[in-house]
């Protein structure tokens, strides 16, 4: 029996606030990759972008990275990533993705080293590194100026995605109206969420707004942590307003 | 003289929490949030009360279980209690029962409090009492601060209202009639088309609460126990303590599934059998 490719989720996103269905994704994108019978999901990341992204109402990195890290303090497979958010500019996700597998790569080659094996002798496969996103993602790479398309080549072609789909969302209709995706079908892996939960984040901050309750949407500790530190208040949603997101104004695409 | 006070409301949630989730837990969120909306209202307990294993329902394993992981999944709430009344009768109770139920422990614990009160402040409380003090009158809900008891439930409840035996008419009027509903519905679901085509729930129509789910919010049970069998993930879907509740004893397997497979659901077998 071929050995299991040894596979970490990435997953970039303003995580403004993490909420439960964030964390969701991981565990449904886990299970699906494990029943391809290809691939050994090891580790799952969370990197919350950088404040240079200049999205309206996102609150600083530091309590967004804060409230990650309390909701999966209880996890024992999915961690938090800063690196992204520590960034002096607002990163594209075809660097972070680089910076990570980096990362994964030196760890297996001083496993490799350690052990003394060659990789083909030894059950130790080299990782990969796979984007993990919700189908709302696919439709950005129809934005015009938000993503190069060298990027998405890569993002898709070199280290391929994991999109997880809800209610009415149509991945395969995107993928089917993209050359660039269509080419790289292969490394787009479809996992459907069999429960219809359309909690977003966009929908907490605004309950929060209302001084409505968002219990069990989110951990308890992340809600205590949101009201200790006053967070999404009508002025925090007011934040970065009329301004243009930064990948438009630095990639230069739209000039 | 003091502001105009809120009504009191007691929510009390029927079903079978089979098991308990996070949707469930939500329910009684959007429910306080909504009625205390309104200004009129302040919701000071939810009761979860879930249903005997003569029910019969297909899947449903024992009551124990199902009223221990719902008390695991309020550990962490400041006002919804569990309550195992309905789960200990050996006989199905109809849902008129159980409301009456909770209803008249109301009052009772009410009444005690007063003797207690009695014996503190004699002849104040009594000035202001009104004169229906009897021990066990189940009728008065005139005390101003008696709860209100409301049933909180889905719509898919409220619809059910229309299955040929499964409610007693009665039952039914008695329901929206003194006590009330708050319903919670899901998006695909027209909660106010259902009432407007009843006779009984339209003249009850100021007793009946009806919530839109802002977030459509689907976690069935039904869904949860097949990913069970399935070997998947539920986390996030309910609470950790409730998650590890159900794998420490291997709950939900094809097995329990079967449980009660060709059995008629008590409803229906005691309101379709020809007396």
């Amino acid at each position: 029996m071929a050995a299991r490719i040894p596979l970490v989720l990435l997953a970039c996103g303003s995580f403004n606030p993490i909420t439960n269905q964030h964390m969701r994704l991981f565990e449904l994108a886990r299970d699906h990759m494990h029943l391809t019978g290809q691939y050994q999901v090891v580790g799952g990341i969370v990197s919350p972008v950088g404040d240079g992204y200049g999205k309206q109402g996102l609150v600083s990195a530091k309590h967004r990275v804060s409230m990650a890290k309390v909701a999966l303090q209880t996890s024992d497979w999915v961690s938090v990533g800063d690196w992204e958010s520590q960034q002096p500019d607002w990163t594209e996700t075809v660097v972070t993705m680089r910076y990570h597998y980096g990362q994964i790569a030196k760890q297996y080659q001083r496993r490799i080293e350690a052990l003394n094996n060659a990789p083909q002798e030894s059950a130790l496969c080299k990782p990969q590194l796979k984007l993990l996103c919700g189908a709302d993602f696919l439709d950005t790479f129809h934005v015009p100026g938000l993503w190069r398309d060298e990027h998405v080549e890569e993002v898709v072609g070199r280290f391929g995605l994991v999109c997880v789909s809800r209610g009415r969302q149509q991945p395969d209709q995107a993928v089917h109206e993209s050359d660039l995706l269509s080419r790289h079908r292969a490394n787009i892996f479809m996992v459907r969420e069999w429960v219809r939960n359309e909690t977003s984040a966009t929908e907490v901050r605004r309950a929060l707004r209302r001084g409505l309750s968002v219990k069990y949407l989110l951990p308890d500790d992340v809600i205590e942590y949101i009201h200790a530190h006053g967070l999404y208040t009508h002025k925090t949603e007011l934040k970065n307003k009329g301004i243009k997101l930064r990948p438009l104004t630095k990639q230069g695409l739209l000039d | 003289m003091e502001p105009m006070e809120r009504i009191k409301i007691v929510l009390l949630a029927c079903g079978s929490f089979n098991p308990i989730t996070n949707m469930h837990l939500r329910m009684f969120e959007l429910a306080r949030d909504h009625l205390e909306d309104t200004g009129k209202y302040k919701v000071v307990q939810g009761l979860i009360s879930p249903v005997g294993d003569a029910y019969k329902k297909k899947g449903l394993i024992e009551a124990h279980h199902r009223v221990q992981m719902a008390r695991l999944a309020t550990e962490s709430s400041g006002w919804i209690r569990v309550n195992d009344w309905e789960s200990q009768q050996s006989e199905w109770v109809e849902t008129a029962k159980v409301v009456r139920h909770h209803h008249s422990e109301l009052l009772t614990t009410l009444q005690n409090d007063d003797e207690v009160d009695t014996v503190k402040s004699f002849k104040r409380k009594r000035l202001e009492e009104p004169e229906c003090m009897v021990q066990g009158s189940s009728g008065c809900s005139t005390r101003k601060d008696m709860p209100q008891l409301k049933l909180l439930c889905g719509a898919d409840v409220l619809e059910s209202f229309g299955v040929p035996n499964l409610w007693k008419p009665e039952d039914i009027a008695e329901i929206v009639s003194r006590y009330g509903i708050v319903c919670i519905t899901r998006g695909d679901s027209d909660a106010e088309h259902f009432i407007q085509q009843s006779d009984v729930l339209w003249e009850n129509r100021k007793n009946i609460f009806v919530t839109r789910e802002w977030v459509t919010n689907d976690i069935s049970a039904t869904h949860v126990r097949r990913a069970l069998r399935r070997g998947q993930s539920v986390r996030y879907l309910l609470p950790d303590p409730v998650l590890r509740y159900i794998q420490e004893r291997g709950l939900y397997s094809a097995e329990s599934e079967k449980k009660n497979a060709g059995v008629t659901l008590a409803p229906l077998q005691r309101y379709s059998t020809t007396s």
